[in-house]
This record gives C-alpha cells, sequence and structure tokens, in this order.
C-alpha cells in the first residue's frame, strides 16, 4: 500500500508537469485547431530566459525571492513575446489555407527555435540552479514528494483554475470561445479574431514559460533539446482529455502519470512510454473525442 | 491592404550574419582528413569536441609545416548519429578523396559507415565509438578507436562492485540505447557472475523530465548499489530524485557520466557517485598543452571525448607521417607499429585496432572533481 | 489599395527591426554558462547591432514578398510567372513534347551515376526511397485525407523484414553456399505483403477516429513498434540492429562499394517508376475516386454509398505496402539498420514531403521528397547552421506555397459550353 501511494504520488507529480504544458497546447488547439509543434519549444525558451536573467540578477546580488520573480516575469514575457511573433509570422498567413500547411509551419518553426537556441546558447547541458523555496515541514515526508512537486501540483491548479474563469466569464475568454466554434461567425458579429488568436498564443506562450521556469528547476537541468520530448508528450495528454478542454488537459495528463508511474512501478519501464500509448488508445476507442472532450457532431 | 507581417527570414539572416564564424580555408594540395560524427541534432554535445580537437591538432600540424611538406585539411561531415546519414557521410567523404578518417562518434551510424570504409579500404579511427563487436569481430580491419571498448569498463565496473564496494544486491537501469544497454547487460552478466544478485534490471526513457517511479521501484526492491548505463543528463536526474528521496547507496555509471558537464549539472547530488572512466591524464603535460589550446582557441572548457579526439588525430597523423604515404596498408601498419606520445599517454593500437598504453580506471566525485580511485 | 509612402515603410521596418532587438536580445546577446551551480552571463554586444540591421532588411524584404504573394493570389491568371506557366503548360500538353522530355529525363537519371560519383549516387538512392515513402503516404494523406504520423513504423517493418531474413535465414543460405543477395529478391515482396498486413491490422481499431485524434493513434503506433524492435532484446538485434546486411544479388558478383551504389540506384529507379505508375493506376481506379470523395467528406461519401471501412482500409494497406519496399531498398543501402531509423521525427520528415510538395499531386509529392532529402545534404557546407536554415526554408516554402510546390489539379469535367464544377 505504502509503495502504491508512492508511485501514485510520483504519477501525479509526473503527471502535473504534463500538465503545465498540456494547457497552452490544448488551448491553441481548441482556438486554431493547430497541433503547435512550436508549442514545446516556447517551454524550453521560457526555461532558458529565466536562466539568463535569474543568473544575471543573482550575481548581482539580489536576493532570492527577488530573483525568482523577476526571472519568472521576464521569462513569461519573453516567451509570451516568442508565441506572439511566432504566431505572426509562421502561422497567420497560413489561415484559410490547408491545415496540413500550418502544421509543417509549426514543425519547421520548432525546427528553427532549437537551432536557433543551440546555436545562440550552448550544445552542452546547463544546470538550472532552483530558487524556488524548500519547505522543512516537508522533510519526513521526503520519499513521497518534495518542494518542487508540491509547487508545481500547485500551480497547475491554480492555473487551471484561472484559465477556465478567464475563458467562462471574462469579454476576451467569450470573444475566444466563439472564435473556437466558429470562426467565420465570430468575425460577421465583429469579434476581432486576429486579435483573439494573438491573445491566446500570448497566454498559451506564457504557460509554457511557467512550465520551463518550474519543470526546469524540479529537473535541474535544461538543454535546447527539451521541448521536443515535452511537447509530445504533452500533445499526448491534450488528446488523452480531450482536446481543446481545459480541465481535459490536466485529467488527460493525471491519467498519463499515473499510467506511467504505476506501469513502471508494478510492471516494468522498458515500456513505460508504450503503457502511456496504449492507454491512450484504449481510450480513443471507447471516447474517440478524449475523455473530457465534446463530441462534435457531423454535419454535411 | 494592411499587413504587418514580421519575418521569419529575420531568424535565418540574423544568425547566419552573427553567427557565421570564421573558416579557414587552407591550399591545395593537401592530405584530406575525413571528421565524422553528430555535428548538429540531440547528441551534438557530443561530437562538436571532436570536430575541435581534430582543428586543434591539424592547426599544430599546419603551423609546424604540415606532414612531408603536405598541409593537412579536414572535410567535416555531419551524421546526427543516424546510420542513414552515416552512410550519406561517409559516401561522401570517400568523394572527397580523403585518406582516413576521425569518428565517427556513435557506435551505430560507425558500424553503417564501416561498410563503405572498409570497402574503399580508408583507416577509420573512432574517439568514442565502444562497441565490443567493431573490434573484436574482425569484420573491420580498418577500423581503430582510442578508446577501450564497453566489456573492458563492464567488467572493471563489475569487479569494482564485488570486490571494493562489496554490493550483494544491486539495480542495474540503461537508457535502452546500443551504448547505455549494451554496458548494463555486460554489468549484468559480470556482476551475476561475481554472484551478485540483479535485482532489477530496466530501461528508462531518456529525456523524460522526471524518473520518481523508477527510482520509487529502487527503493522498493531494497538493492544496496544501483549501475546506470547511459549517458549523464539521465544520470544526474537519477541521482538528484534519489537523494531527494533519501536513498544513499552507492551509484555507479559507466563513461557517458564521467564528464565533468556531469558533476555541473548534478551539482552537490553528484558528490560520491562512481564512474569507469578512460585513466585520468589531466595531469599529462600534452592533456594540459591540449586544453588550454582549447580554451584559447574557442573560450571554452572542451566536452566529452575531446582528448580521445585529440589523441586519435594525433596518431593518425603521426602514422601516415611514419608511413611516408597514405597507402592504405602502410597507415595501418604504421598504427600498429608506432608508439605516439598524445595527451592519452605513450600509446599505439594492437592487431584488433585497440588502443594500446590507456584504460579505464574507476572514479569517485570528491569534493566537485572526479578523482581516480587507485 | 492607396500607395504607401516608402517613409511609412521604412519606419514599420525600424520598429519591427527594435522589436527583434528585444525579442532577441536574452538569447542572442546574453549567453549563460553555469559553473558550480551559479548561473554566469557574459555579454555579446557586438551581436546587437547585426540583429537589429538583419532584422529591418528582413521585415522589409518579408513585406514585399508577402503583398507579392498577396498579388499572385488574387490575380489567378496574370502575372509573368502565370503567364509562362500556361504557356508552358500548353507546350507541356503536346503529346510529342512531353514523351521526348520524359525521354530525356530518363536518360539523364540513367547517366547521372556516372557523373556524379558515389556521394551523389548514394543521396539519390537516400532520395528515391523517400519518393516511395511520399508516394506511398500521399496515398493516405493525399487521397484518403487521413493524417498518419507513424508512418515510419511500415517504413519499419520492411527495413526489419530484410533484416530479419539475413540473420535468420541469411546462415543458412551462406552454409549452403547461396549467395545471400538473394534474400534481397525474397524479401521485398515479403515485405510488401507483411507491411500490408500490419497496415489492414493497425487501422482496424482506428476506424472511428478521424481527424488529428487518428493522427496521434498513428503516432501511437509508430512508437510502439519502435519500442518493441529496442526491447525485443535478441531476436531484433534490440537497440543494437541488425549490422552487414547484404547488398542485393547481382549475378553472383561481390561488388565494389561504387558499383553496388550504382546497382542500388538501378534497382530504386525501377522501383520508383513502378511505383509512380502504380499509384496513377489507383488515383484513376474507382478506389481511387472512392478515396477522394472520402477525404472531401466521410459522411456525405457513406450516404453516396460507398463504404467507408472498406476504403481506409485499403487506404492504410496500400500506404503501408510502399513503405515496406522502401524499407527493403533502405536495409540494402545502409546494410545497418536499428530502431532510431525509424522515430517519429522520421515520419514527420515524410509527411512535410508530401504536404510541401503537394498533398494529392504526384509530380510535387516526387518533388517534396527529393527536395526535402537532398536540400540537407546540400546544406551540409553551412555546417552547424544546416539545421536551422533547413527549419527556415520549410517555414518559407510553405508559407509562400501553402497549397505545396506543385499543387494538385483537379480533373475538370467541361460542360459543353459551360464551366464545369470547380
Amino acid at each position: 500500500m505504502e509503495y502504491f501511494l508512492k508511485l501514485f504520488l510520483s504519477g501525479t507529480a509526473k503527471g502535473s508537469i504534463y500538465a503545465l504544458i498540456a494547457l497552452g497546447y490544448t488551448m491553441v488547439y481548441g482556438i486554431v485547431q493547430l497541433i503547435n509543434f512550436a508549442h514545446g519549444e516556447i517551454y524550453m525558451i521560457g526555461g532558458f530566459t529565466a536562466l539568463i536573467f535569474g543568473g544575471f540578477f543573482f550575481s548581482k546580488g539580489m536576493p532570492v525571492g527577488l530573483v525568482l520573480l523577476f526571472s519568472v516575469l521576464l521569462s513569461i514575457m519573453y516567451a509570451a513575446a516568442f508565441g506572439f511573433t511566432v504566431e505572426k509570422i509562421a502561422y497567420r498567413p497560413l489561415r484559410g489555407k490547408p491545415r496540413l500547411s500550418a502544421l509543417i509551419s509549426a514543425i519547421g518553426v520548432s525546427m528553427v527555435l532549437q537551432n536557433f537556441v543551440l546555436l545562440s546558447q550552448t550544445e552542452k547541458f546547463l544546470a538550472f540552479p532552483s530558487y524556488l523555496p524548500e519547505f522543512k515541514w516537508l522533510q519526513p515526508y521526503k520519499e513521497y514528494i518534495n518542494s518542487t512537486q508540491l509547487i508545481i501540483l500547485g500551480v497547475t491548479a491554480v492555473i487551471m483554475v484561472l484559465l477556465t474563469l478567464l475563458i467562462k466569464f471574462t469579454r476576451i475568454g467569450k470573444a475566444m470561445r466563439a472564435t473556437a466554434q466558429d470562426m467565420h461567425m465570430a468575425q460577421l458579429v465583429g469579434v476581432d479574431i486576429n486579435q483573439v488568436i494573438s491573445v491566446t498564443f500570448i497566454i498559451g506562450s506564457a504557460l509554457a514559460a511557467i512550465g520551463g521556469v518550474l519543470i526546469c528547476s524540479y529537473m535541474g537541468q535544461i538543454n535546447y533539446y527539451i521541448g521536443f520530448i515535452a511537447g509530445i508528450k504533452a500533445f499526448v495528454a491534450a488528446v488523452l482529455g480531450g482536446i481543446g478542454s481545459i480541465p481535459g488537459a490536466v485529467l488527460g495528463s493525471f491519467v498519463l502519470g499515473w499510467t506511467e508511474s504505476l506501469g513502471t512501478g508494478y510492471i516494468s519501464s522498458d515500456y513505460e512510454d508504450a503503457f502511456a500509448f496504449i492507454i491512450l488508445i484504449v481510450i480513443l476507442l471507447i471516447k474517440p473525442d478524449g475523455i473530457l472532450g465534446r463530441t462534435q457532431r457531423q454535419k454535411v | 491592404m494592411k499587413r504587418r507581417n514580421m519575418v521569419l527570414v529575420v531568424f535565418a539572416m540574423v544568425s547566419l550574419l552573427v553567427l557565421s564564424g570564421t573558416q579557414g580555408v587552407f591550399a591545395a594540395p593537401t592530405i584530406k582528413i575525413g571528421v565524422a560524427g553528430a555535428f548538429t541534432g540531440d547528441l551534438a554535445s557530443y561530437g562538436l569536441p571532436t570536430v575541435n580537437a581534430a582543428k586543434l591538432v591539424v592547426k599544430d600540424i599546419n603551423d609546424k609545416g604540415g606532414i612531408n611538406g603536405q598541409k593537412v585539411e579536414l572535410i567535416i561531415e555531419d551524421d546526427q548519429c543516424k546510420p542513414e546519414l552515416a552512410t550519406n557521410a561517409a559516401a561522401k567523404l570517400v568523394s572527397a578523396k580523403v585518406v582516413a578518417v576521425i569518428g565517427h562518434i556513435c557506435s551505430g551510424a560507425t558500424k553503417a559507415a564501416l561498410g563503405i570504409y572498409k570497402d574503399s579500404k580508408l583507416v577509420t579511427i573512432s574517439p568514442s565509438a565502444t562497441n565490443p563487436p567493431l573490434t573484436q569481430s574482425g569484420e573491420y580491419p580498418n577500423f581503430f578507436r582510442t578508446i577501450a571498448p564497453d566489456d573492458a569498463q563492464a567488467k572493471l565496473a563489475a569487479n569494482f562492485l564485488t570486490k571494493t564496494l562489496k554490493l550483494k544486491k544491486i539495480a542495474v537501469l540503461h537508457d535502452k540505447g546500443d551504448y547505455g544497454k549494451g554496458f548494463a547487460e555486460l554489468v549484468k552478466q559480470y556482476a551475476e557472475e561475481n554472484g551478485v544478485t540483479v535485482a532489477l534490471f530496466e530501461g528508462i526513457n531518456p529525456g523524460a523530465p522526471d524518473y520518481s517511479a523508477v527510482v520509487n521501484k529502487i527503493g522498493n526492491a531494497k538493492v544496496d548499489g544501483v549501475v546506470w548505463g547511459g549517458y549523464h543528463p539521465e544520470a544526474s536526474k537519477l541521482v538528484q530524485q534519489m537523494k531527494d528521496k533519501g536513498m544513499n547507496i552507492p551509484f555507479l555509471s559507466d563513461d557517458g557520466v564521467k564528464d565533468n558537464t556531469f558533476i555541473e549539472v548534478a551539482g552537490k547530488y553528484a558528490e560520491g557517485v562512481y564512474a569507469t572512466g578512460p585513466t585520468d591524464t589531466s595531469t599529462n603535460p600534452l592533456a594540459i598543452k591540449a586544453i588550454t589550446d582549447h580554451k584559447k582557441e574557442f573560450g571554452a572548457e572542451p566536452g566529452a571525448f575531446f582528448l580521445n579526439a585529440y589523441a586519435a588525430a594525433q596518431a593518425l597523423l603521426n602514422a601516415i607521417a611514419k608511413a611516408g604515404s597514405t597507402d592504405y596498408n602502410k597507415i595501418v601498419a604504421a598504427l600498429q607499429s608506432e608508439y605516439v606520445d598524445t595527451p592519452l599517454g605513450h600509446i599505439s593500437f594492437d592487431k584488433r585496432g585497440d588502443i594500446i598504453g590507456f584504460g579505464f580506471s574507476v572514479f569517485q566525485v570528491q569534493n566537485g572533481k572526479y578523482v581516480e580511485l587507485k | 489599395m492607396k500607395p504607401r509612402s516608402i517613409l511609412e515603410d521604412i519606419g514599420k521596418s525600424l520598429t519591427i527591426a527594435v522589436w527583434f532587438m528585444v525579442l532577441l536580445f536574452p538569447l542572442m546577446v546574453m549567453k549563460v554558462n553555469v559553473t558550480r551551480g551559479v548561473a554566469q552571463v557574459q555579454f555579446r554586444w557586438n551581436l546587437l547591432p547585426f540583429v537589429g540591421i538583419a532584422a529591418f532588411v528582413l521585415s522589409y524584404l518579408w513585406k514585399i514578398a508577402l503583398e507579392w504573394r498577396e498579388r499572385r493570389g488574387n490575380d489567378k491568371s496574370g502575372g509573368v510567372f502565370g503567364k509562362i506557366k500556361t504557356l508552358g503548360g500548353a507546350y507541356f500538353a503536346k503529346p510529342a513534347v512531353r514523351t521526348s522530355s520524359l525521354v530525356a529525363l530518363l536518360a539523364f537519371a540513367i547517366a547521372y551515376p556516372f557523373l556524379f560519383g558515389m556521394y551523389h549516387t548514394n543521396v539519390m538512392i537516400t532520395a528515391f526511397i523517400y519518393v516511395i515513402l511520399a508516394l506511398g503516404l500521399n496515398i493516405v494523406v493525399g487521397l484518403g485525407g487521413l493524417l498518419n504520423l507513424g508512418y515510419a513504423a511500415f517504413f519499419g517493418v520492411g527495413a526489419y523484414t530484410y533484416g530479419l531474413m539475413w540473420k535468420y535465414v541469411g546462415p543458412s543460405f551462406v552454409a549452403s553456399g547461396i549467395d545471400p543477395g538473394w534474400l534481397f529478391w525474397i524479401s521485398l515482396p515479403m515485405a510488401g505483403i507483411i507491411a500490408t498486413l500490419f497496415g489492414i491490422l493497425l487501422s482496424l481499431p482506428v476506424l472511428r477516429l478521424r481527424g488529428d485524434y487518428l493522427a496521434i493513434i498513428t503516432l501511437a503506433f509508430g512508437e510502439i513498434f519502435r519500442m518493441v524492435m529496442q526491447n525485443s532484446g535478441n531476436f531484433t538485434g534490440g537497440a543494437t540492429g541488425i549490422s552487414l546486411i547484404p547488398r542485393p544479388w547481382f549475378f553472383g558478383q561481390k561488388l565494389p562499394p561504387t558499383k553496388a551504389a550504382i546497382y542500388i540506384y538501378f534497382i530504386a529507379i525501377v522501383l520508383v517508376i513502378l511505383t509512380i505508375f502504380v499509384v496513377r493506376r489507383i488515383e484513376d481506379s474507382r478506389v481511387g475516386r472512392a478515396l477522394e470523395a472520402m477525404r472531401e467528406d466521410e459522411v456525405a461519401c457513406e450516404a453516396m454509398g460507398i463504404n467507408l471501412v472498406k476504403n481506409k482500409l485499403i487506404t492504410f494497406a496500400l500506404g503501408a505496402f510502399w513503405a515496406g519496399i522502401a524499407g527493403v531498398v533502405m536495409a540494402a543501402q545502409t546494410t545497418y539498420i536499428n530502431p532510431d531509423s525509424f522515430t517519429l521525427w522520421e515520419s514527420i520528415i515524410i509527411l512535410m514531403a508530401v504536404v510541401i510538395g503537394g498533398t494529392g499531386s504526384i509530380p510535387g509529392v516526387i518533388g517534396g521528397a527529393i527536395l526535402l532529402k537532398l536540400l540537407p545534404e546540400y546544406f551540409r557546407a553551412l555546417a552547424q547552421y544546416r539545421m536551422l536554415i533547413y527549419g527556415i526554408a520549410m517555414v518559407l516554402v510553405i508559407i509562400f506555397k501553402p497549397d505545396g510546390l506543385i499543387p494538385r489539379k483537379r480533373k475538370q469535367y467541361t460542360f459543353e459550353g459551360k464551366e464545369g464544377a470547380k
């Protein structure tokens, strides 16, 4: 039982890591129906920016709390700016064009950003100094969960609630829902869809940056390549939960985390990814639109 | 039409303009040496140091007037450690009429490329391909390496576990890759021969953000030591997550981890980790010179397999000089008969192509440094 | 469209230049290095002006390029290019010209390995393998409209068919004195059939799914295939793979690498021509039409009495067949296979070849595959900037040619006097 609980908690922690990235993924997908392959790269850039600014402020003797605050804020701003720019350059000209074209563009952007960071920074793995606090009271339970995992879990929950509120109750949220439902119709009733899509990318990328800082702090390392793998897993999680649905992305991530963790614990980690993909296949066979996805009616 | 669109090309040009380094062009006629390995992609960090090493050695030689009056020119081809790209890189080098090749970096890519080099009679000398059959199968008489094969390393690791650390029950993890899994399997085999129980033998996904599930599993198996076959990024996550959970059992790994980047990345968690690796030669004056040159030329500490690549380049150029020609048979003979002073020591090669005069030792991280255990 | 002043344009480009200087500042100017757990930042101010100047110039070019693209889009017939195309099209429509240019192309293709040497021959073989793959995937994506992100798995099935044949049947061939090169010719049809079976098997559970859900499921299958190959230990050689796979039998001769490359080159050419022939036949057949109908609208298509399940199965099966064939050629060319050659990334590259060439268009897909495989080879001179430039090239192509380089031409049926349906 104790072993199960440990595995369950590490699955939860892992799930919340996936969720941080999957939230941005699912948001963008929900609105523009684009599998944004570059999302993982934005997450990586968020991590790098935080490392750069964090290092700079720390070397100037700023207290750790402020270092954390400023580096996170700047990394959010920069990731958002990257998301905004990428959308404008590589996705907007393709709106209304075949959907596969936008997908290929996204893959191209992912390659460009990865190699850009490789060339402008380094090909090496770098240590990622964590400025996150450590909770003393958690020490006795260290075999189950650590401070960073707890923070990630908390942040995921907060973001999920905030995003849901944003989409449900604000003006821009309404516009987002309208755009998601029918882009042309939304335009006809006066929604500035360019603006809505830009905002979506900005928010999605900002989330990726938060993910980047937290996850890199947890892993203790960063490298230009971390985005690709994380992006694929997050995408799987988002599809599992029903792509386009905010709570779905979180639930899907947890299901993925638990599956992998319990599969590793009781069977073998050799097939960790296989468990993830098998649960994906099984769930999609039962519910073709994911756990919380809305069933789409087909029209002729 | 009010489109304010920005520029993707900006990325391209910006990076091109800004980053394009200076690459010298040598004058003909020259002795062409191929350098092949992963210079882009996710394994670039293992391949680029080899290019740097080759450049430094060649620069040295050319500054001294070249080999027998001829300048040496490098032809650098990327294979991203992928077999199919490796064959293309190899074909390109053959077409470019190189006389020998330094590379490839990964064992898989090396295997794919060696078929072509063998048929084209080109000496190939790898700084890092440790897969045992490359030399032991006898299939590739043109293959040499400046690193000991994995089985030597695994045997050393297994003996260290049983005789020095006196462990009884261990967990063996690997990264599912050619290199990591190969090492892990050999350690398992030798350790079991020594009477150790291998309670856990599992592959984990390289690049995953979190290994806490498998760490829990290690805890549950109540082992008294962990062996890792693979590279350092995963190793540092593993030790970090193990120590976070209060597990303080010995952690032993391979030369993919015996890299200063591991200590840099894992920080305080690296303390006490054991790794087998090429015997430390950094106090060797030639090694000191190579590293200083690297810092001067490239402004950074050299990366993985740098000294091995440096030695490979030196041994190769020395053999060409001693052979007095670029004839395949003469180079092979010179490599096997001539001893040469390199950053790795006084080395030569045996008939199978494995290095003589340089082997493996066990290291431990002590106070943020790898210390060789005698 | 009112003419804008150049000043206004320059102003905009300046704003963009400033934006990029700010955006790229941390990554370009501040170089981070971490030693002993402390991050240090080194400033490279000298790079900043370059960023600004490049951003300024490029944003200006970009604007012009986008306007050009817009103009071209609005004005379908016009433009010099359009005219050339129409003229060229009419010219090419003449059977004599068409045949003679095809013959010329073929002659060039035959002369190619003798003209350019081993390296270029090898590269061309790889390109041809990708042409076969892309044509196969085009059946699935272009005709059937089913997004498949696990296509590399079928490619792997083919390569492993040959690899395993060599590993298990090879020794007895060698023992009984038969040239193991024969295995290639045995494996070639076998791999096609086995891959087809895999295609049918895997498509059974996914028939209910549509669009991106289908894509992710195929991705999952592709990854599972690779994992099984990786973890199956000694049976498939695991991560170590299978090496020293023999080259195809050629009248009992052991060919040196240059000759062997030429030989495989011709095998590949024949297979490419065969693929083109078959794929064109499929396109114009009853099945091909049904597939196109399915791509346009599944529900309407079903209402018209077309059996969707059967068609989807056929799509996957046909697509997988060619991947299997390509896999065998690949194994014969590299003589070494391991699971790393069949990753998700490989599937993505094949998909890119299809889309960039022009989804559904056979000449487009061929061009796309050749371009995608040749570019990185010829970009080798760019060293470490290769993949960066490659990515940029992909994005540019897709933005300026969103329907692909050679878009698919719909069959047009004209009524007398009246324009037919689009």
